[in-house]
C-alpha cells in the first residue's frame, strides 16, 4: 500500500481531475442534452422542457433515472458479450480523448508532447463501438446503419486530419498546452490566420460526430436509429454519452487549435484587461435572472430549485470575481479564468452544432460521401499547401505573414469555387432502381 | 515522457469501469427481462424480420475503407512535417510539395475513374 501511494504521489493533481471528469461528465452530458432540447425548442418557436424542474432544469436527472431503471432487452441471437461491450468502447474512447484536453492552464490530466495526435487517434477508436454495436444487434437496420456510420466517419477523418495540419503549421507543436501558448505568443487566434482550415474542421467535425445535417445513419425516418436500434435503457444512454462526449472533444480540439484555448480575447493587450471581469459579471447577470424568475414559479418546489440554482450561479460569480482580483502571475487566476474561457468557447461550438442540426436539411448518403471525398479533401490539401507556402514566404522571403496567408486563402477558395462549378455542370447520378445501399 | 501516461491509464480504467459497474449494479435494481411476445425479435418496422442479419452487404464499404487507409497514411506523414516546419524551410516545403503532388496525381486518377463515387453508373 505504501509503495502504491509513493508511486502515485507526483500524479495526485491529474488523478483528481480524472476523478472529477468521470464523476461530472455524465451529469454535464445530461445537461447538454437539456440545452439541445431547449435550443431545438427555441428554433422551433416553442418552449421545450418546462415542467420537470423550473425551466426543465431537473429533466436530465429524471431522464437518467428512467433510463437506469428500464428493462434491459437483449435481442435473440445477439452476440451477448459484444452487445455488452460495444457501448463501453464508445464511451471509453470518447472519455479518454478528454484526458489530454487542456481545460485551462492548470486543469489538464496529462500534457503529452503528442497531445493532439493522441486525442485524434483515441477518438477514432470510437468507430469500434459503432460497428461492433451494429453487428452484434442481429438486425438489418443496425448493421447497415453501423456500416454507413463507419464509412462516413472514416471518409471525413482525412479532411479533419488535413485541416488540423494547417493549424499545426502555424503552431509548430503537437502539445495542446504549447499550441495555446503559441497563440498567446503570436497574439492572435489561429482562426484569423487559417480561416479555411477552421471551417473545413467545423464541417468535417460535424460529419465525424454523425450529427445533422450528416446524420443519415441514425435519423429516425431513415434507418430507425441505425446502430442504436436494438439498444434500450442505459445502454442507449451510454451511446448517447459517448456521442456528446465526442462533441465536447471535437469542440475542445477546435477551441485549442483555432480559437485560442483558454486565452481571453486580446490576451496580451492591456487595454482589454476589463474583460477579466466579464465571467463574474456574466454569472451575476445569470444569478439576477434566476432570482427574478423565482417568485414567478407556480409551485414552491420549483421556487426552491430555481433559488438553489441561482445560489449556484452566485457562487460561480464569487469564485470568478475573486480569481480576477488575484495578481496576474497567480496560477489560480489563470486556471479559473482560463477554464471559463475554454468552456465558453466549447459551448459556442456546441451551440453552433445544435443550430446547424435544426436549420439544415439532411444530406443523402451519396451526397455526403461526395462532399467528403470530392470536395473537402482537395480543398483541405490545397489549404495545407497554401499555409505552408505562406509561412515559407514569411520566414525566408520576408513577406508580412498576412499577405502570404491572404494569398493562400484566396487560392484555396478559388480551388473550392472551381470544384463546385465543375460539379454543377455534371448531372448528379440518381441511384439505379432498387440499388441504394 | 512515459510518466504522463500513468494518469491517463488510470483514467482509462476509471472511464471503462464506470459504465460497467453501473450496468452491473443496476441489473439487480431494474426489473428482470421477461421475454414475452416479440420483445426479443429485432425491430423491422412492425413486420416479421426476414432472413439472417449477418447476410451480405455492399463492397463499397470495403473500397471506402481501403481508400481511407491510403489517405490517412498521407495525413500521418504530414503531422511531423508540420511540427518541424520551422526548421525545414523552403527545402521542406518543396519536398512536401513533391510528396503531395504524387499523391494528388493518384487522387485525380481515382476521381476521374469513378472510384470515389458512392453510386456506380
Amino acid at each position: 500500500m505504501g509503495t502504491v501511494v509513493e508511486f502515485l504521489k507526483p500524479h495526485l493533481l491529474p488523478l483528481l481531475w480524472a476523478v472529477v471528469i468521470v464523476a461530472v461528465l455524465p451529469l454535464v452530458a445530461g445537461y447538454i442534452v437539456l440545452l439541445e432540447r431547449k435550443v431545438m425548442a427555441d428554433i422551433q418557436a416553442r418552449l421545450g422542457p418546462m415542467r420537470v424542474g423550473p425551466h426543465g432544469l431537473l429533466q436530465p436527472i429524471a431522464d437518467a433515472l428512467k433510463l437506469l431503471l428500464k428493462e434491459d432487452i437483449i435481442p435473440a441471437n445477439a452476440d451477448k458479450w459484444i452487445f455488452w461491450i460495444a457501448p463501453l468502447i464508445s464511451v471509453t474512447a470518447a472519455m479518454l480523448a478528454l484526458s489530454a484536453m487542456p481545460f485551462g492552464p492548470v486543469f489538464q490530466i496529462a500534457d503529452l508532447n503528442v497531445g493532439l495526435l493522441f486525442i485524434v487517434a483515441v477518438s477514432s477508436l470510437g468507430i469500434f463501438g459503432i460497428v461492433l454495436g451494429g453487428w452484434s444487434s442481429n438486425s438489418h437496420y443496425a448493421l447497415l446503419g453501423a456500416l454507413r456510420s463507419a464509412a462516413q466517419v472514416v471518409s471525413y477523418e482525412v479532411a479533419v486530419g488535413l485541416a488540423l495540419v494547417s493549424g499545426l503549421l502555424l503552431a509548430g507543436t503537437l502539445s495542446m498546452r504549447k499550441i495555446v501558448e503559441a497563440q498567446a505568443e503570436q497574439g492572435i487566434w489561429f482562426v484569423f490566420l487559417a480561416p479555411v482550415g477552421f471551417f473545413i474542421y467545423l464541417v468535417a467535425g460535424i460529419a465525424e460526430l454523425n450529427r445533422a445535417p450528416f446524420d443519415l445513419p441514425e435519423a429516425e425516418s431513415e434507418l430507425v436509429a441505425g446502430y442504436m436500434t436494438e439498444y434500450s435503457g442505459f445502454r442507449w444512454a451510454l451511446y448517447f454519452l459517448g456521442e456528446y462526449t465526442a462533441m465536447l472533444v471535437v469542440g475542445g480540439i477546435g477551441t485549442t487549435l483555432f480559437l485560442g484555448g483558454w486565452l481571453r480575447p486580446f490576451p496580451n493587450v492591456a487595454a482589454f484587461d476589463f474583460l477579466d471581469y466579464l465571467p463574474a459579471v456574466f454569472f451575476l447577470a445569470l444569478t439576477g435572472y434566476c432570482f427574478y424568475r423565482t417568485p414567478k414559479q407556480p409551485v414552491p418546489i420549483q421556487k426552491a430549485v430555481l433559488g438553489l440554482f441561482g445560489l449556484l450561479c452566485l457562487s460561480f460569480a464569487a469564485v470568478l470575481g475573486w480569481a480576477a482580483t488575484l495578481p496576474a502571475e497567480a496560477a489560480a487566476r489563470g486556471g479559473i479564468l482560463g477554464a471559463f474561457w475554454f468552456l465558453a468557447k466549447v459551448l459556442l461550438f456546441l451551440y453552433s452544432f445544435m443550430w446547424f442540426r435544426f436549420t439544415f436539411p439532411r444530406y443523402r448518403f451519396d451526397q455526403l460521401m461526395r462532399l467528403g471525398w470530392h470536395f473537402l479533401i482537395p480543398v483541405s490539401l490545397v489549404n495545407v499547401m497554401g499555409v505552408g507556402a505562406a509561412l515559407v514566404l514569411h520566414r525566408q522571403a520576408g513577406w508580412p505573414l498576412w499577405q502570404g496567408l491572404v494569398l493562400g486563402t484566396v487560392a484555396t477558395l478559388a480551388v473550392a469555387a472551381w470544384l463546385v462549378l465543375v460539379r454543377s455542370r455534371r448531372p448528379v447520378a440518381a441511384p439505379p432502381a432498387g440499388e441504394e445501399v | 515522457m512515459p510518466e504522463h501516461y500513468i494518469p491517463i491509464f488510470i483514467f482509462a480504467v476509471l472511464a471503462a469501469a464506470f459504465p460497467a459497474i453501473t450496468l452491473i449494479i443496476f441489473q439487480y435494481i431494474r426489473p428482470a427481462m421477461r421475454a414475452v411476445g416479440a420483445k426479443l425479435e429485432p425491430y423491422e418496422c412492425g413486420i416479421p424480420p426476414e432472413g439472417d442479419a449477418r447476410g451480405r452487404y455492399s463492397v463499397r464499404f470495403y473500397i471506402v475503407a481501403i481508400l481511407f487507409v491510403i489517405f490517412d497514411v498521407e495525413v500521418i506523414f504530414l503531422f511531423p512535417w508540420a511540427v518541424q516546419y520551422g526548421v525545414l524551410g523552403l527545402y521542406g516545403l518543396v519536398t512536401m510539395f513533391v510528396f503531395l503532388g504524387i499523391l494528388l496525381i493518384g487522387y485525380v486518377w481515382l476521381y476521374r475513374s469513378g472510384a470515389l463515387e458512392w453510386i456506380y453508373e
